[in-house]
Protein backbone atom coordinates (compact mmCIF):
# COMPACT_ATOMS: atom_id res chain seq x y z
CA UNK A 1 0.00 0.00 0.00
CA UNK A 2 1.76 2.95 -1.23
CA UNK A 3 -0.59 5.43 -0.48
CA UNK A 4 -0.51 7.55 2.73
CA UNK A 5 -4.02 8.57 3.14
CA UNK A 6 -6.35 5.50 2.38
CA UNK A 7 -9.71 3.35 3.17
CA UNK A 8 -9.44 0.02 3.85
CA UNK A 9 -11.67 -2.93 4.32
CA UNK A 10 -8.81 -4.77 6.10
CA UNK A 11 -7.94 -4.52 10.02
CA UNK A 12 -5.21 -1.94 10.61
CA UNK A 13 -1.84 -2.14 11.71
CA UNK A 14 -0.80 1.62 13.07
CA UNK A 15 2.97 0.99 11.53
CA UNK A 16 1.43 1.07 8.11
CA UNK A 17 0.80 4.86 8.81
CA UNK A 18 3.20 6.00 11.16
CA UNK A 19 6.45 4.23 8.86
CA UNK A 20 5.39 6.83 6.33
CA UNK A 21 5.68 9.85 8.24
CA UNK A 22 8.96 8.64 10.28
CA UNK A 23 12.01 11.19 9.39
CA UNK A 24 15.04 12.67 9.92
CA UNK A 25 13.59 15.77 10.51
CA UNK A 26 11.00 14.53 12.95
CA UNK A 27 11.78 14.97 16.43
CA UNK A 28 7.82 13.38 17.46
CA UNK A 29 5.23 11.09 16.07
CA UNK A 30 1.93 11.31 17.62
CA UNK A 31 -0.70 8.59 16.99
CA UNK A 32 -4.40 8.65 17.06
CA UNK A 33 -6.11 5.27 17.30
CA UNK A 34 -10.10 5.26 16.91
CA UNK A 35 -11.41 2.08 18.39
CA UNK A 36 -14.36 0.55 18.55
CA UNK A 37 -16.16 1.10 21.85
CA UNK A 38 -18.89 -0.94 24.01
CA UNK A 39 -21.56 1.93 25.62
CA UNK A 40 -22.50 5.20 24.05
CA UNK A 41 -24.54 7.05 26.84
CA UNK A 42 -25.82 3.12 28.57
CA UNK A 43 -26.34 1.91 25.36
CA UNK A 44 -24.48 -0.98 24.38
CA UNK A 45 -23.08 -1.32 21.21
CA UNK A 46 -22.64 -4.71 19.68
CA UNK A 47 -20.66 -4.14 16.30
CA UNK A 48 -20.49 -1.23 14.20
CA UNK A 49 -20.82 -0.83 10.07
CA UNK A 50 -19.07 1.42 8.49
CA UNK A 51 -19.21 2.46 4.86
CA UNK A 52 -17.53 5.38 2.73
CA UNK A 53 -17.61 7.18 -0.66
CA UNK A 54 -14.52 5.38 -1.22
CA UNK A 55 -12.48 7.66 -4.02
CA UNK A 56 -14.06 10.76 -1.96
CA UNK A 57 -13.43 9.81 1.09
CA UNK A 58 -9.29 9.49 0.40
CA UNK A 59 -9.59 12.78 -1.54
CA UNK A 60 -10.87 14.39 1.50
CA UNK A 61 -8.25 12.95 3.44
CA UNK A 62 -5.27 13.92 1.36
CA UNK A 63 -6.85 17.56 1.78
CA UNK A 64 -6.55 17.42 5.65
CA UNK A 65 -3.33 15.93 5.31
CA UNK A 66 -2.70 19.54 2.86
CA UNK A 67 -4.21 21.87 5.44
CA UNK A 68 -2.46 20.16 8.17
CA UNK A 69 0.88 21.49 6.00
CA UNK A 70 -0.61 24.62 5.71
CA UNK A 71 -1.16 25.35 9.68
CA UNK A 72 1.98 23.20 10.56
CA UNK A 73 5.24 23.72 9.49
CA UNK A 74 6.78 20.76 8.00
CA UNK A 75 4.17 18.27 9.45
CA UNK A 76 3.73 15.08 7.73
CA UNK A 77 0.65 13.11 8.04
CA UNK A 78 -1.05 9.71 7.23
CA UNK A 79 -4.31 8.85 7.61
CA UNK A 80 -6.50 5.46 7.25
CA UNK A 81 -9.41 4.79 7.89
CA UNK A 82 -11.34 1.06 8.01
CA UNK A 83 -14.73 0.46 6.31
CA UNK A 84 -17.15 -2.88 7.05
CA UNK A 85 -18.16 -4.47 10.11
CA UNK A 86 -15.90 -3.87 12.95
CA UNK A 87 -15.75 -5.26 16.20
CA UNK A 88 -15.67 -4.04 19.76
CA UNK A 89 -11.89 -2.71 19.87
CA UNK A 90 -11.20 -2.75 16.42
CA UNK A 91 -9.39 -0.07 15.20
CA UNK A 92 -11.66 2.27 12.38
CA UNK A 93 -9.27 5.18 12.30
CA UNK A 94 -5.50 5.69 12.79
CA UNK A 95 -3.88 9.26 12.12
CA UNK A 96 -0.01 9.80 12.46
CA UNK A 97 1.87 13.02 12.29
CA UNK A 98 5.26 13.78 12.28
CA UNK A 99 6.95 17.34 12.99
CA UNK A 100 10.02 18.36 14.30
CA UNK A 101 8.15 19.16 17.38
CA UNK A 102 6.03 17.80 19.56
CA UNK A 103 3.43 20.05 20.28
CA UNK A 104 2.52 20.59 16.65
CA UNK A 105 2.20 16.55 16.26
CA UNK A 106 -0.40 16.59 19.37
CA UNK A 107 -2.48 19.50 17.91
CA UNK A 108 -2.12 18.62 14.28
CA UNK A 109 -3.67 15.08 15.11
CA UNK A 110 -6.15 16.20 17.03
CA UNK A 111 -7.37 18.73 14.24
CA UNK A 112 -7.22 15.68 11.80
CA UNK A 113 -9.95 13.71 13.54
CA UNK A 114 -11.78 16.41 14.21
CA UNK A 115 -11.85 17.76 10.38
CA UNK A 116 -12.76 13.63 9.87
CA UNK A 117 -15.30 13.70 11.16
CA UNK A 118 -16.57 16.83 9.53
CA UNK A 119 -16.08 16.71 6.07
CA UNK A 120 -14.93 13.10 4.68
CA UNK A 121 -17.87 11.15 3.55
CA UNK A 122 -17.54 7.88 5.99
CA UNK A 123 -20.28 6.31 7.95
CA UNK A 124 -21.25 4.59 10.79
CA UNK A 125 -23.81 2.40 11.72
CA UNK A 126 -25.23 1.00 15.20
CA UNK A 127 -26.08 -2.05 15.96
CA UNK A 128 -27.52 -2.76 19.10
CA UNK A 129 -29.33 -5.01 21.19
CA UNK A 130 -32.46 -3.83 20.08
CA UNK A 131 -31.66 -2.31 16.98
CA UNK A 132 -29.73 -0.39 14.12
CA UNK A 133 -29.00 2.94 12.78
CA UNK A 134 -26.64 4.61 10.66
CA UNK A 135 -25.36 7.70 12.49
CA UNK A 136 -25.15 11.54 11.30
CA UNK A 137 -23.23 13.48 13.29
CA UNK A 138 -25.76 16.19 13.18
CA UNK A 139 -27.53 13.94 15.35
CA UNK A 140 -24.96 14.11 18.46
CA UNK A 141 -23.04 17.57 17.93
CA UNK A 142 -22.73 19.60 15.22
CA UNK A 143 -25.00 20.31 12.49
CA UNK A 144 -23.91 21.02 8.65
CA UNK A 145 -25.76 24.74 9.22
CA UNK A 146 -22.95 25.18 11.99
CA UNK A 147 -20.15 24.02 10.09
CA UNK A 148 -20.67 23.48 6.20
CA UNK A 149 -18.64 21.21 4.30
CA UNK A 150 -19.41 23.03 1.41
CA UNK A 151 -17.55 26.11 2.33
CA UNK A 152 -14.38 24.14 3.02
CA UNK A 153 -14.66 21.62 0.10
CA UNK A 154 -14.58 24.95 -2.41
CA UNK A 155 -12.20 26.38 -0.49
CA UNK A 156 -9.00 24.92 -2.58
CA UNK A 157 -11.22 25.13 -5.40
CA UNK B 1 -27.58 10.41 -17.82
CA UNK B 2 -26.61 11.35 -14.78
CA UNK B 3 -24.95 8.44 -12.34
CA UNK B 4 -26.33 8.90 -8.67
CA UNK B 5 -25.27 7.65 -5.66
CA UNK B 6 -26.50 7.16 -2.72
CA UNK B 7 -25.08 6.08 1.27
CA UNK B 8 -26.04 5.18 4.51
CA UNK B 9 -29.73 5.78 5.16
CA UNK B 10 -30.40 6.97 1.98
CA UNK B 11 -29.00 3.34 0.35
CA UNK B 12 -31.79 1.71 2.08
CA UNK B 13 -34.49 4.17 1.77
CA UNK B 14 -33.75 4.40 -1.98
CA UNK B 15 -33.33 0.62 -1.61
CA UNK B 16 -30.74 0.97 -4.59
CA UNK B 17 -26.52 1.95 -4.43
CA UNK B 18 -26.82 4.10 -7.58
CA UNK B 19 -29.45 5.11 -10.06
CA UNK B 20 -28.94 6.01 -13.53
CA UNK B 21 -31.01 9.75 -13.99
CA UNK B 22 -32.43 11.97 -17.34
CA UNK B 23 -31.42 15.11 -15.48
CA UNK B 24 -29.04 16.79 -18.05
CA UNK B 25 -28.87 20.82 -18.12
CA UNK B 26 -31.37 20.32 -14.37
CA UNK B 27 -29.45 21.84 -11.50
CA UNK B 28 -29.04 19.72 -8.47
CA UNK B 29 -31.81 21.04 -6.90
CA UNK B 30 -34.17 20.17 -9.50
CA UNK B 31 -32.82 16.75 -9.60
CA UNK B 32 -33.27 16.69 -5.94
CA UNK B 33 -37.39 17.51 -6.74
CA UNK B 34 -37.50 14.85 -9.37
CA UNK B 35 -35.67 11.95 -6.81
CA UNK B 36 -37.92 13.07 -4.08
CA UNK B 37 -41.18 12.07 -6.43
CA UNK B 38 -39.46 8.79 -7.61
CA UNK B 39 -37.97 7.45 -4.52
CA UNK B 40 -39.16 6.78 -0.78
CA UNK B 41 -37.10 9.46 0.34
CA UNK B 42 -38.47 11.67 3.17
CA UNK B 43 -36.32 14.65 2.63
CA UNK B 44 -32.96 15.48 1.95
CA UNK B 45 -32.79 18.53 3.61
CA UNK B 46 -29.32 17.48 5.72
CA UNK B 47 -28.07 16.39 2.74
CA UNK B 48 -24.95 17.58 1.37
CA UNK B 49 -24.17 17.22 -2.96
CA UNK B 50 -21.09 15.97 -4.10
CA UNK B 51 -20.51 16.56 -8.34
CA UNK B 52 -17.83 14.57 -9.91
CA UNK B 53 -16.33 13.67 -5.77
CA UNK B 54 -16.37 17.51 -4.38
CA UNK B 55 -19.09 19.03 -2.41
CA UNK B 56 -21.17 21.71 -4.47
CA UNK B 57 -23.86 23.88 -3.94
CA UNK B 58 -27.37 23.27 -5.09
CA UNK B 59 -27.78 25.65 -8.06
CA UNK B 60 -24.64 23.45 -9.85
CA UNK B 61 -26.37 22.38 -13.74
CA UNK B 62 -26.04 19.20 -14.15
CA UNK B 63 -24.41 17.34 -17.47
CA UNK B 64 -24.10 14.05 -19.11
CA UNK B 65 -21.46 12.42 -17.60
CA UNK B 66 -21.79 13.92 -13.99
CA UNK B 67 -21.40 11.79 -11.16
CA UNK B 68 -24.07 12.94 -8.20
CA UNK B 69 -23.28 11.58 -4.23
CA UNK B 70 -26.31 12.52 -1.86
CA UNK B 71 -23.94 12.71 1.49
CA UNK B 72 -25.95 12.44 4.42
CA UNK B 73 -24.26 13.68 7.68
CA UNK B 74 -21.74 11.87 7.87
CA UNK B 75 -20.12 9.98 11.00
CA UNK B 76 -16.64 8.94 10.26
CA UNK B 77 -13.93 8.30 13.18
Amino acid sequence: MDKKFWITKEPINPNDCIKKVVRNEAGAVNTFIGTVREYTDGKRTLFLEYQAYVPMAEKKLVQIGKEIEEKWEDADTSIVHRIGRLELTDIAVVIAVSTPHRTDAFEASRYAIERIKELVPIWKKEHWEDGTKWLGDQQEKTSYAANNPLKEGMRDD
Amino acid sequence: MIKVLFFAELQEAAGSEQVSVEANGLSVNELKAKLLSSYKLDNLNHVMIAVNEEYSPEDTVLKSGDVVAFIPPVSGG
